[in-house]
């Protein structure tokens, strides 16, 4: 009796998983270990580029006249001046930008929400917008200037610019909508119906509100990423170190533009412009990112 | 999950299908309505305000379908004019000589070759680092980490294009020399290593281009690949926990099988996007007229950067045409890698679930 209980007691053969084999922890750390490698490998380019940036940027910027003068009449070995005309540029072409691409892919969000759920139409919109968001920049340049310029005989200028934007920026815009819309809770929808409210009203007065904050910030987002784009403006607009303020007539600087061709003037002056126009540049589009993230922090959307 | 939720079940608004004219207010409650509310009797509503708004709307959606066609059409219909005047053979010559628009001569296959060349070495270099991020910041980095994490990964792809470039030409390129020249003289019979058309040491060639070009494209497949590891079921990764798998075993069981070919998705984009990049290479790779040797150290123009360095040169229909068949090129095969990518990335997750 006394030892068939304590064979009862005893584990008919110890526990299969007490420790692992030592070849497969060393896998196990070897996998670990290239991971969070992985991850180092990419911040280093991250932080060797903002390191040079601010390493050689910092300098003109720091110079009072850079926020309020021009490139204009400097010669090739001459320091000083300053990124006003680019700053103008850059933030008007992209003001444009947003102005025309802003409702237009709000519009499309709801239509691809509201409206053309699941129809043939809304499906062939979506991969449309897809097939948009993959689009070369160079491309989008080279549509607006086979348009705008040799089938209207325009002429170059900082519209035709914002004009390519918009084709880089659109699908930014639909999608974000798109998401956000998404998430509004059909409780929403139905209690506004539910008073008799018509449906575009509805949209209007409450799915647009309560999606407000997440499309701001997905459109400021996509701002900021328009702002950098340089391709499209090597062949849509010339350059100019003067100010001008006016989007539809001469050339225009922005400060990509101003980057690529200070990079031509290989005198220590230029050098010193194209780093503290990089810089700008920037500091310009990690500002905006910044508000972008406050903005949504703030107004997070109101899900049950 | 929000998909099915919202495709399934959608209140309609009163103005589509009609309100019911509800007058029981002062009939007494026992005799209320004997008809149900929405027979086909009532007389539709049909609100002024509701109908622009949706035409609107689906006018917006027509419109961007019709941006595409007009890309192709413009650019086709630009191209062809100089196509016919072209005295080279378009897909096999090397040449681009397009200066005189009564003397073009251009062909796009040393463009095929110094894209194609530094796209896939981009690619080969990013796939495993953004897999290994994916994985590590959803499998493996602390949740309260993951997010900012990512967050600087993220940032990657703020940083335009021009400064990488200015980056790689003037930071990157000498440091990585010895690099380049170690493989040049070592794995020089290999024959993607074997002397370029510029030498190994100058820093403005496709090995330059690639490695920054990795960097570029590394977020967006970080991106995708981090969305469909995250989603891998929860039940699979505790099955195989409880079976006594250790991490690296969970992931190479569950997570990877199961967001394998959204991976892959994610790499296509990856590819459209580096095929596609215009000024970063334009400022790093040095212009050559000599033909590449099909080496990793060659230099020279990709579509992209040709076209960027041609716009001096936009002054008549025809020169502008040749330029625009390079783009026209460069937009179909954007476009069918965009579309493969995103057809494997939609047929990816389904029926796994």
């Amino acid at each position: 009796m006394r030892t068939d209980t304590a064979d009862i007691e005893r584990p008919a053969k110890t526990p299969a998983f007490q420790q692992l084999s030592p070849g497969r922890k060393a896998k196990n750390h070897i996998a670990t270990t290239l991971f969070a490698l992985a991850f180092v490998v990419a911040v280093i380019p991250l932080l060797w580029v903002l390191f040079t940036l601010v390493r050689r940027g910092l300098s003109p910027m720091l110079n009072a006249d850079w926020w309020t003068h021009s490139f204009y009449g400097l010669l090739p070995n001459d320091f000083g001046g300053g990124i006003y005309h680019a700053l103008v540029g850059t933030l008007e072409q992209t003001f444009v930008c947003a102005l025309i691409s802003v409702p237009l892919g709000v519009s499309v969000g709801i239509f691809l929400i509201e409206y053309g759920r699941n129809s043939r139409l809304a499906r062939t919109t979506t991969f449309m917008v897809d097939i948009l968001s993959g689009l070369p920049s160079i491309v989008a340049g080279l549509f607006i200037y086979a348009l705008w310029i040799t089938t209207f005989g325009l002429d170059r200028s900082g519209f035709a610019v914002s004009l390519s934007l918009v084709l880089l920026m659109l699908p930014v815009v639909v999608r974000v909508t798109e998401t956000m819309l998404m998430i509004v809770p059909d409780e929403l929808r139905e209690a506004s119906y539910a008073l008799g409210v018509p449906k575009w009203k509805t949209i209007v007065k409450v799915v647009l509100p309560t999606s407000l904050s997440g499309i701001l910030t997905g459109i400021i987002l996509g701002l900021a990423r328009v702002m950098g784009e340089t391709a499209p403006l090597l062949i849509l607009v010339g350059y100019s170190r003067a100010i001008n303020f006016n989007l539809f007539d001469g050339p225009m600087a922005s400060l990509p533009l101003t980057v690529y061709t200070a990079r031509k003037t290989s005198t220590e002056a230029g050098e010193y412009r194209m780093w503290g126009a990089a810089l700008t540049l920037v500091l310009l589009i990690m500002l905006i990112n910044l508000i972008a993230t406050l903005l949504s922090k703030l107004f997070a959307v109101k899900t049950k | 999950m929000s998909e099915s939720r919202n495709s399934e079940r959608r209140p309609d608004p009163p103005g589509e299908v009609g309100d019911a004219p509800v007058n029981t207010t002062e009939a007494p409650v026992l005799e209320a309505p004997v008809t149900p509310p929405n027979t086909p009797t009532d007389k539709k509503v049909v609100r002024i305000g509701d109908r622009i708004f949706r035409s609107l709307a689906t006018g917006s959606g027509v419109f961007v379908v019709t941006i595409i066609a007009a890309i192709g059409l413009f650019l086709l219909i630009r191209a062809i004019p100089a196509l016919q005047a072209n005295e080279a053979n378009f897909l096999l010559s090397g040449k681009w000589e397009t200066g005189d628009p009564d003397d073009l001569a251009f062909g796009i296959v040393d463009l095929a070759w110094i894209t194609v060349a530094s796209s896939i070495f981009a690619l080969v270099l990013a796939m495993p680092v953004a897999g290994g991020i994916a994985l590590f910041l959803t499998q493996y980095a602390p949740r309260v980490l993951a997010r900012p994490f990512g967050y600087i990964v993220d940032l990657l792809a703020a940083v335009p294009s021009v400064i990488y470039g200015l980056w790689g030409a003037l930071v990157l390129a000498p440091v990585i020399k010895p690099v380049a020249v170690w493989l040049n003289t070592n794995l020089g019979w290999i024959p993607v290593f074997g002397d370029g058309n510029v030498p190994a040491d100058s820093g403005s060639n496709v090995f330059t281009a690639g490695i920054v070009l990795a960097v570029m494209i590394l977020p967006i497949i970080t991106g995708v690949a981090r969305e469909v590891f995250a989603r891998t079921p929860n039940a699979q990764i505790e099955g195989a926990l409880a079976l006594g798998a250790t991490k690296w075993e969970v992931v190479r069981t569950t997570v990877w099988p199961f967001g394998r070919s959204g991976f892959v998705g994610g790499s296509m984009l990856g590819l459209g996007r580096a095929l596609g990049e215009t000024v970063a290479l334009t400022v790093i790779l040095s212009y050559t007229y000599e033909g590449p040797h099909y080496s990793i150290f060659d230099a020279g123009a990709t579509f992209a950067s040709r076209i960027a360095l041609g716009s001096a040169e936009f002054n008549n229909n025809l020169t502008v045409g040749a330029y625009i068949a390079a783009g026209l090129v460069l937009f179909i095969s954007t476009f069918a890698v965009n579309a493969l990518a995103r057809w494997i990335e939609s047929s990816s997750g389904k029926g796994k679930e």
